[in-house]
C-alpha cells in the first residue's frame, strides 16, 4: 500500500481524513485508485487529457513527480505520495 | 470599507467569498480578488489619492482590505528615478528606475506583506507565517512584530547571512530548512493543511498578498504624472509581481485614473540558473517545466513558479519578452546600476538590469519607449555575491606617501581597464 497525503482542500472527499492508503504500482495507478475509493479526486487532479492539472503538484516522498517519470513513475510499498496545491512566494 | 466583490478562480471561474482561501477547491487554480470597479470609480480620484498617506495605503480603494490603521511600516511610495546615465550606456531614451530598495525592510515584499497581514488580522489570524527566499521572511518577521503577532518563517538553509539576521532579529520563530525554496514551499503548503490557524502570507492569504504588488504600477503611473510607461521590465520569481503590475495599470484606466487605455509592454527577467519562464518563452511553449535552481539570484530561485504560466501569458499578450542572464551578467548588472545611478540592488536587481541591457541590445526594449525597470531589493541583502568583485581600491598606510603610491598605481591600472 502507498500512503497518500490529502491537502485540506480535498479532504471533503475523504470525510476529513488527511491520509489514506491506496494500492498501485505507479503514481498514475495510485491516483486512479484514489478516485475509485473516493469519488471526485479524478476530475480535480487530472485535466481533460488525463495529465496532472497545471496547479496540482504530486510528490513521491520528497520529489516532484514531474522530475521523475510523471504519472508513470513506479511506486513501492512504504512510499508516500503527497498531493499539494501549487503555491509560490519569494 | 473595501470594494471587494469576492474571489474567483483564474482557471475554472468558480467564485468564492472573500475569506482565507487561496486555491480553488475544485481545480487548485489560484484565486483572484475581484472588485466592484464601478463603486471604486465613483469614489476614487487623483486628488483623493494625492491627499492620502505616502505609502501603498494611498491606493486603499484598489486594495483588498480596508483598515484605518493597517499593519504598516511605511511600505511603498518609493522613488521613481530618471536614469539618464544608465540609459546612455544602454542606448535607451527615457529610462526610469523604480527604486524599491527604499522600502522599510529593503524590498518590494513590504508592499505585499502589509496588505496580507492587515487582511490576516481582519480575518482573525494571530500568527503570521511564510515560506521565503529571504526578502519575504524579512518583511513578514518585521510586520508581525509591528502588529504584535507571532511569526513563523521558513527559509532554505543556505540563504545570504544578511537575510537570515534580518529575519531573526525581530524575535519570531525562524526555521532553516535543509532543502531548496521549492522544498520549503511544499512543506508550507502541507503545513497550511495542518495549521489552519496560521496566516501563511504566500499560501492561504496569498490571494490578498499578491494584490499588494499592484501598487508598483499605481505609483509608477502617478509618479509619471498619471501616465503609463510604454515598457516595464520586471524580475520573475513566482511570476506574481509581473502579472500584478500589468493588472495595476489596467485597473487605473478601468476606474478612470488614466485618460487613455494603457498599452504597457511587460518584459520578464530571470537568471539562467532558474529560468523556467524564459525557457518557455524562448521555445514558444505553453508549458512551464519546473527546474532545480542554481543561481546567485536566490530571491528569484523558484524552480516551480506558481504564477509562471500567467506571467508568460501576460508577457506574450502585452508584446513584451522574457530573457535570462548568467550569474556573471547579474554581477555586472548590479555594478552597472550602482556606477551609473548610485543605486545598490540585490542580485534580483542585477538580473533586471542585465536583462534590460540584453533586451535593449536586441532592440526589444527600444530608445523611443518610456521604460521603467523594477529594482525590487537592496544590495546589502546579498553582499556575499560581490565579495570577489568589489572592494577597496587599495589598503594603505596612514601616510601621504602611501596614498600617493596607491593613487598612482590605480591611475595606471585604470588606464588599462577603463571600467
Amino acid at each position: 500500500m502507498i500512503k497518500v497525503r490529502i491537502p485540506a482542500q480535498l479532504r471533503t472527499l475523504t470525510g476529513g481524513i488527511g491520509e489514506v492508503a491506496i494500492e498501485g504500482s505507479t503514481v498514475g495507478e495510485v491516483l486512479k485508485g484514489l478516485d475509485a475509493a473516493h469519488t471526485g479526486f479524478g476530475e480535480r487532479i487530472f485535466d481533460d487529457d488525463g495529465g496532472l492539472r497545471r496547479f496540482v503538484n504530486v510528490f513521491l516522498d520528497e520529489e516532484d513527480v514531474r522530475f521523475l517519470d510523471g504519472l508513470a513513475t513506479p511506486v513501492t510499498a512504504g512510499q508516500t505520495l503527497s498531493i499539494v496545491p501549487a503555491v509560490a512566494g519569494g | 470599507m473595501d470594494f471587494v466583490s469576492g474571489l474567483r478562480c483564474r482557471e475554472c471561474g468558480r467564485t468564492y467569498p472573500a475569506e482565507a482561501l487561496h486555491v480553488c477547491d475544485f481545480c487548485f487554480g489560484p484565486l483572484e480578488v475581484t472588485y466592484d470597479y464601478d463603486k471604486v470609480a465613483a469614489t476614487i480620484s487623483r486628488q483623493r489619492i494625492e491627499a492620502g498617506p505616502r505609502s501603498i495605503w494611498r491606493y486603499a480603494d484598489l486594495l483588498p482590505v480596508s483598515d484605518p490603521a493597517p499593519v504598516d511600516l511605511g511600505a511603498g511610495f518609493t522613488p521613481l528615478v530618471r536614469a539618464d546615465r544608465l540609459a546612455a550606456e544602454l542606448g535607451l531614451g527615457e529610462l526610469w528606475i523604480k527604486d524599491d530598495t527604499a522600502n522599510p525592510t529593503g524590498s518590494f515584499k513590504d508592499r505585499v506583506v502589509s496588505v496580507a497581514l492587515t487582511k490576516a488580522r481582519q480575518l482573525g489570524f494571530k500568527i503570521a507565517a511564510c515560506a521565503s527566499t529571504g526578502n519575504l521572511a524579512n518583511s513578514v518577521a518585521a510586520h508581525a512584530a509591528r502588529a504584535g503577532m507571532d511569526s513563523v518563517v521558513l527559509i532554505p538553509h543556505d540563504l545570504e547571512q544578511a537575510k537570515v539576521t534580518m529575519t531573526s532579529v525581530y524575535g519570531g520563530r525562524v526555521f532553516a530548512v535543509q532543502g531548496s525554496y521549492d522544498d520549503v514551499n511544499r512543506l508550507c503548503a502541507e503545513l497550511t493543511s495542518e495549521q489552519p490557524e496560521w496566516a501563511f502570507v504566500n499560501v492561504n492569504v496569498r490571494t490578498y498578498y499578491a494584490e499588494g504588488s499592484k501598487t508598483l504600477a499605481f505609483e509608477v503611473a502617478e509618479q509619471l504624472g498619471w501616465r503609463a510607461p510604454d515598457h516595464v521590465v520586471v524580475p520573475i520569481g513566482s511570476g506574481s509581481q509581473l502579472t500584478k503590475v500589468a493588472k495595476g495599470f489596467k485597473e487605473l484606466h478601468q476606474v478612470g485614473l488614466l485618460d487613455e487605455e494603457p498599452s504597457v509592454r511587460v518584459s520578464g527577467a530571470q537568471a539562467e540558473g532558474c529560468a523556467p519562464v524564459a525557457t518557455a518563452f524562448a521555445e514558444g511553449s505553453d508549458v512551464i517545466r519546473p527546474v532545480k535552481p542554481n543561481t546567485i539570484a536566490k530571491s528569484l530561485a523558484i524552480g516551480n513558479p506558481a504564477d509562471g504560466w500567467y506571467a508568460l501569458d501576460t508577457i506574450r499578450k502585452s508584446g513584451g519578452a522574457c530573457a535570462a542572464v548568467t550569474d556573471a551578467e547579474v554581477l555586472d548588472g548590479i555594478r552597472l546600476l550602482a556606477r551609473t545611478e548610485g543605486i545598490f540592488a540585490e542580485t534580483a536587481g542585477g538580473v533586471t538590469i542585465a536583462t534590460l541591457a540584453k533586451l535593449a541590445a536586441k532592440g526589444v526594449v527600444r530608445p523611443d519607449e518610456r521604460v521603467v525597470a523594477m529594482i525590487t531589493g537592496h544590495g546589502l541583502k546579498t553582499v556575499e555575491a560581490l565579495a570577489h568583485d568589489v572592494g577597496p581600491t587599495a589598503t594603505i598606510a596612514p601616510t601621504l606617501d602611501s596614498f600617493a603610491q596607491a593613487m598612482a598605481a590605480d591611475a595606471a591600472n585604470s588606464q588599462r581597464s577603463p571600467q
